[in-house]
Parts: C-alpha cells; structure tokens; sequence
C-alpha cells in the first residue's frame, strides 16, 4: 500500500488503513530513536517548515527532532517572528514560505481551519499541529499508538476522556480516533466545557467522572487552563481538582490495569493529583517518547515513503 | 419620454392582479388598463412584458453600503447599480458607514450622493445612538428632517435596555419605527457560527439561538411598554419566529424581515471553513430554516431583506474566525426567494407584498400601481433560468455562497421615477 495522502489536517480525513500504516511505520521507526546514533538519511534534501502561531514546547520539539533524526532541514519559526506582526495575512505569509521551495509545511495555529486553508492552496504538503479547538492529529496518533503497544490493540478499549471537552483538540481527534479504531470513547468534564453535539462524533458522555472511569482501559485527563475561570467556565480550582481532578480515590472505580494518559503539559495537582501522575499507571511519558516515532512516521510517509520501507 | 409596458401580468398585493398594460409619463404612471393602451408615437418605448410579472419596485429595506468610509467595499453608485439589477427600486442603507450616519450631515451626503450617482432611491437609516456607541440618542428630530426613515445601531444591537426604551419613546415621538439588531453580545460572545454539532465537530466557538431571542423578546417587551413600532432585522431563529408571533397575536406593533440566506441555507453551508456562508447572526439548523420559512408563509415575518453586506474577497480570504461577516445579497435575493414561490410556500402575490408593499408600509413610503403614483416598478422574468456568477456581480462586494447555483427568476427591467434602470440583454 502507498500513502497517497499530500496532507495531514485531522483524524476526520484519514482512513483506518492509512491511521494503521501509520501506527505500523512508527514502530520501525521508534527503534532509530534507541539506536546510539539516532539518524537515519531518509529525508536528506528534504526542507521542513515548522510554522508556529501558538506557543509549543512538547509538539514543536517533537517535530524538530523527528525531522531531524530523518535527516531533513528543519526550519523554525514562530508567530511573533513572522510577518503576522506586520499585518500579512496568513496565506500571503505561506505563499511567502511556499516560494522558499519548502516540502512539507508543519503548521500551529490558534485559529481552527488554518492548516486546511494553506493545504488548499499550497503545492507543500501541510501537518496540523494543532488548529485552535479542532484537531490535533499527531497527537491522536501518538496516544494510539501508545494505547496499541501497551495493550496490544485498540478495538473494544474504553477510552475516557475528562476535563475540558469544549476547548480540547486533542479530545476531539482522539474522540474520532479512537472510535474510527474500534474503542468505545466516553467523555466527561464539567457541563460547561461539554460542548453540544460531541455525541455526533460517536461518543457518549457520561454524567459524571466516576461514571466514565468506571470499567475503562485508558483515562485520558486534559488540560484546564486557569483562564477559563474568568469566563465562568468552573468555580474554582479548589472545587474542580475535588470534583473534576483524577485521584488515587476515583481510580477505585477502575479496571486493574488502567492506563493515565495527558496531552501535556500538566497542572500537577489540579487535574491530576501528583500521586497520579507519577504512579504506576501513568503513560504520560510514553506519550511523549512515542510523538517523536509516530511524527517521523508521518514526516516519513507525507514525504513520499511506503511503509514498511527499510529504514536504514 | 413615454414608456408603454405592454401585456404583463400586474400584480399590486391587495389591489390589482390581470393582464394589463402601464403607460408611464413624465416619471409617473399615467394609465393603468386592461384594454391594451392606444398610446403612440416616436417617442414611445415599448416594453414587451407578456409572459412576464410587472410588479410595483422591490425594496430592501437593510443593505450596507459601505459610503462613506469603505469604498473600496462598496459605493453608494456601485451599490444602487447591484440594486437596480436585483429589481430594487429602493434600498435602506444601514448606518453603520465612517463616520456614522447619526447625524444630518452624513445623511445629506448619503442623499445627495445617490441623487448624483445611484438612479434608485435610496432611503437611510439613521443610527439610535450616537455613534453605534449604544450611549446616547442621536437627533432623531434632525435624521428624520434630513431624510432617514428608520433608525438602527445594525450592526450592534442596542445593549442597554433603558436606552433602548428610551430610544422606542423618542422615536415614536417623530413617527419613525426603530429597526432592532437582536443579539445579546455576552452570550454571543467569541462565537464564529451556529453552537451546535457542526461548530463542535469543527472546533469552533458557537452563538446560540438564545443569544438572538433574548433580545427580541426584551425589544417585544420594549414595544409593548413604548407603543412605538418596532422592526426585527434578520430573524434567523425558530425561537424569535415564535416570540414575533405571539407578540403580533397579541396586538403588540412589532414587524420583521428576514434575509434569502436564512430560509436557503443551514449551518451544514459553514463546512469546510467556507468563509462566503460567515454572518451574523450565523446560518443554524434546518429546524430554524424550517421555522422561517413558515413565518414567512404566515406572515409572521413581513419582509425579506437581503442585509447585503459586501466585503472585499481578501477580508473573506483569512481564517475562518477573523473573516468578516457577512453577505452580498442584492443581485441573488430575487431568484431565492422566488424559489419560496416554486416551493409551494408562499403565493407570488404574497411574495410580492414582502419584497415591495411590506417594507413600503413599514417605513411610510408610497408604492403602488396606480395611475398618478411614481413609476417605480420591476417587471420580472419567472422563466430565466441560470447559473449565479458572482464575478459578474454589478456589486463591488463578490462574496456569497450562492455562486455556482443554478437558479430560476431575474429582473428583467427595473423602472425608478420612470427612469428605465435596468434591462437585461
């Protein structure tokens, strides 16, 4: 099979067996990241533009160290740094970019629809690097992927996710990809920050954490920025770590072999008690090991690779 | 010169529908009648309408026309040619230009200029408060002297309710209705479309139907304690479909409009980003369009208006969330609604009352066919049928997302003051 897609904008587009080849290619290729020398020459002469309008520490790193354990020439740049200060629009800046002769465009942006407005109009290819509230792929696919290599497999997992529903890309395409894999996806957060009609993406929501925990695989706890309050999304942050936060208590609730999962980065003790955190079942940096696989997987093939291909 | 329009079916809502032939002198209707018109003569043009509907001019009673302040938007002159070709012998051009139109001086300039340039009539709408600010009364004494017919902060909607009763008293002082802009900006706030699964599934923030009914239940209230007229602009909800009609059930005087987009279009049109369906309030639910439209079949709503919002393509070619709102309605409103009358909701008379004798009778301004009445009339060609090519717009404003749609009903000769405005080829 070949990987015939040009970009990578959400979880939507991609088909279960292009989300497989992906998973299967970063397998091979988390094995380069354990070597000594952790390079291979796969991507030689290839440019990549990591184009950041929000801040990011975790995915722009991710990005810039799978590029550059394939060998290509990464460039950075962010929001303050571009012409966006200067009142350039946004695809007048890529077009900009884009007459650099670049290959592949790895775009952040604080605005949902801004990876899939360059994808149409430039010739690189374009990865979403998350697009304000509505899609965060790479994310989706390193946390399956994290899901396959600790339990084997997705299909018929329970997948919770909780906390902030509303602004969360990540819970939106892993609600999507999880789902497209098999696992049955519920979500729980306070009723403020469920949004309406998540439920269309195949999902149910439970009526409160303990219900969602409650015979779950994988609980996956998003981040709660301290803002929201301000806009009245939640009380205080006294009353969301008691009701909305994982503890060692709520886990009571779990299987045995339960897995804690976050997108990064953590308000240790809020959403998540530090116990948690650090415990046993705690995969969170497992996640952050495998985005660097499963980003040069996705480099890999939106580049032109097949799977499977002999990556030395 | 003298215009003879000749065996075109006449339709005046209420007052006249048959095969019949208008003679036009001297800006006016000379004779209306139903035994073929023995007019003659060199200087007579003819107008062939047999097969075709002469009814009295379309209104829009809510277009922006961008001057002053952003002409690179739209002109008063480019914006009354849109007009002419959509069939409208009258538009209201909202207030929210630079500087605003809250004062005489904008106003005559408005007049003044569509006098020179636009050949349609053009009837402002002055702003409620002084500079949209929502703080104080504009001079509704010296706005209404000038010209305007209406008053509205469109755009905005008037947040403060004491200024809002205030302004109904005032108004209905002068005889001037007040056209309300209904959203709750608290509750609206951040929102780039619709709340509901598709906003979620796209990830972006949501305006609920609330935000929109809370404020037309508040401005009901408001008439019903004032007695002055109001008029809802753009009505987009079932809920604020409800709240009119039992404020109408209940006597209270209170009119609406609604624009072609919200009784074509749902929330589903936003996929894929596309920027053209972006407006406010933002296209919803096929519940809601359902709801429209039948207040529009039961005359809940009076009027359909288009809000024609023109905007430079740049300003639609940005992320979703910073593009601007908005729509270029003039030259597609005719054959979309039309398609109301194809759909079996509405009759044609019907639909003649809401795009000419509905926003006449609101804003007190004459428009009948009869013999002695300005000659202003559209005569309509139910048959064309064709594709929306928003390129070849009269409008400066190209943004829609009716372009590509195969339609049915066009303007075929657009008469103002006896003035042939528009013919099509």
């Amino acid at each position: 099979m070949e990987f015939n897609r040009k970009d990578i904008l959400d979880m939507e587009s991609l088909s279960v067996d292009e989300i497989n080849m992906i998973l299967d290619t970063a397998v091979s290729m988390k094995e380069i990241s354990e070597r000594s020398i952790k390079k291979v020459p796969t991507l030689r002469g290839k440019t990549i533009i990591l184009f950041f309008y929000e801040p990011s520490t975790r995915t722009r790193t991710s990005f810039d160290i799978a590029a550059k354990r394939l060998s290509a020439d990464s460039i950075s740049l962010t929001g303050s740094s571009s012409s966006i200060v200067k009142g350039e629009t946004l695809i007048d800046t890529a077009r900009n970019l884009e007459a650099m002769k670049p290959d592949i465009i790895i775009l952040r942006h604080a605005f949902a629809g801004a990876p899939h407005m360059l994808a149409e109009r430039l010739n690189s290819a374009v990865i979403n690097a998350g697009d304000g509230m509505h899609a965060h792929p790479t994310q989706s696919l390193l946390d399956l992927f994290t899901v396959r290599e600790k339990k084997g497999f997705i299909k018929g997992l329970r997948i919770a996710i909780i906390g902030d529903i509303s602004h969360s890309r990540v819970a939106r395409s892993n609600c999507i990809g999880f789902t497209k894999l098999g696992a049955d996806v519920v979500l729980s957060g306070p009723p403020t920050m469920v949004p309406k009609g998540i439920e269309s993406l195949g999902v149910s929501v439970a009526k409160n954490i303990e219900d969602a925990i409650c015979g779950a695989d994988v609980v996956m706890m998003l981040r709660i920025q301290k803002e929201r309050q301000k806009s009245f999304f939640f009380s205080t942050e006294r009353e969301y770590s008691k009701v909305f936060g994982l503890t060692r208590e709520k886990l009571k609730n779990g299987k045995s072999d339960i897995l804690i999962m976050h997108p990064g980065p953590v308000n240790r003790g809020l959403e998540l008690a530090s116990d948690v955190m650090d415990g046993d079942y705690s995969i969170i940096l497992d996640q952050v090991t495998n985005g660097v696989a499963v980003r040069m997987a996705v480099l890999y093939l939106v580049a032109g690779g097949v799977a499977h291909a002999d990556t030395d | 010169m003298l215009i003879l329009i000749k065996g075109g079916r006449v339709i005046d809502p209420g007052r006249l529908d048959g095969i019949n032939d208008i003679l036009i002198k001297d800006g006016k209707i000379a004779e209306i009648s139903s035994e073929g018109s023995t007019a003659f003569g060199s200087e007579l043009k003819v107008i062939e309408a047999a097969g075709k509907i002469v009814t009295p001019g379309l209104i829009d009673m809510h277009v922006h026309l961008r001057e002053p302040g952003q002409e690179y938007k739209e002109t008063i002159k480019t914006g009354c040619a849109a007009a002419a070709r959509g069939g409208f012998t009258a538009i209201c051009p909202m207030p929210n230009t630079n500087p605003v139109n809250d004062n005489r001086q904008v106003t005559e300039y408005i007049i003044d200029k569509a006098a020179r340039e636009g050949r349609i009539h053009v009837y402002p709408v002055g702003a409620i408060s002084k500079g949209l600010k929502g703080k104080a009364l504009s001079e509704y004494g010296e706005l209404k002297d000038a010209g305007v017919v209406a008053l509205s902060d469109d755009g905005l909607p008037v947040m403060n309710s004491m200024l809002m009763r205030r302004a109904m008293e005032y108004a209905g002082g002068f005889g001037i209705p007040i056209i309300s802009h209904c959203e709750d900006l608290d509750l609206a706030a951040g929102g780039a479309m619709n709340e509901g699964d598709v906003a979620t599934c796209m990830g972006l923030p949501g305006i609920p139907n609330a935000s929109e009914s809370i404020i037309v239940m508040r401005d009901i209230a408001i008439c019903e304690l004032t007695g002055t007229s109001l008029h809802i602009a753009h009505v987009s909800t079932k809920e604020s479909v409800h709240a009119i009609r039992y404020a109408k059930a209940r006597g209270i005087p209170v009119t609406a409009e609604t624009a072609p987009h919200y009784f074509t279009l749902t929330h589903d049109a936003v996929e894929n980003y596309n920027t053209s369906a972006k407006m406010n309030p933002p296209l919803r639910t096929e519940a809601d369009r359902e709801a429209v439209r039948q207040g529009l079949a039961d005359g809940t709503i009076d009027v359909i208006a288009t809000d024609h919002a023109p905007h430079a393509l740049y300003e639609k070619d940005v992320e979703f969330e910073l593009a601007a709102n908005g729509v270029a309605g003039l030259e597609t409103s005719l054959p979309l609604s039309l398609q109301l009358v194809e759909d079996g909701l509405l009759s044609l008379t019907d639909l003649i009352d809401r795009m000419s004798k509905a926003p006449a009778r609101i804003l007190g301004i004459e428009n009948s066919l009869k013999a002695g009445a300005p000659a202003d009339i559209t005569i309509i060609d139910l048959k064309k049928a064709y594709i929306i090519n928003a390129s070849n717009f009269l409008s400066l404003g190209k943004n829609t997302p009716f372009d590509g749609m195969h339609v049915k009903g066009a303007a075929a000769v657009t008469i103002v003051g006896g003035e042939i405005v528009w013919e099509a080829v």
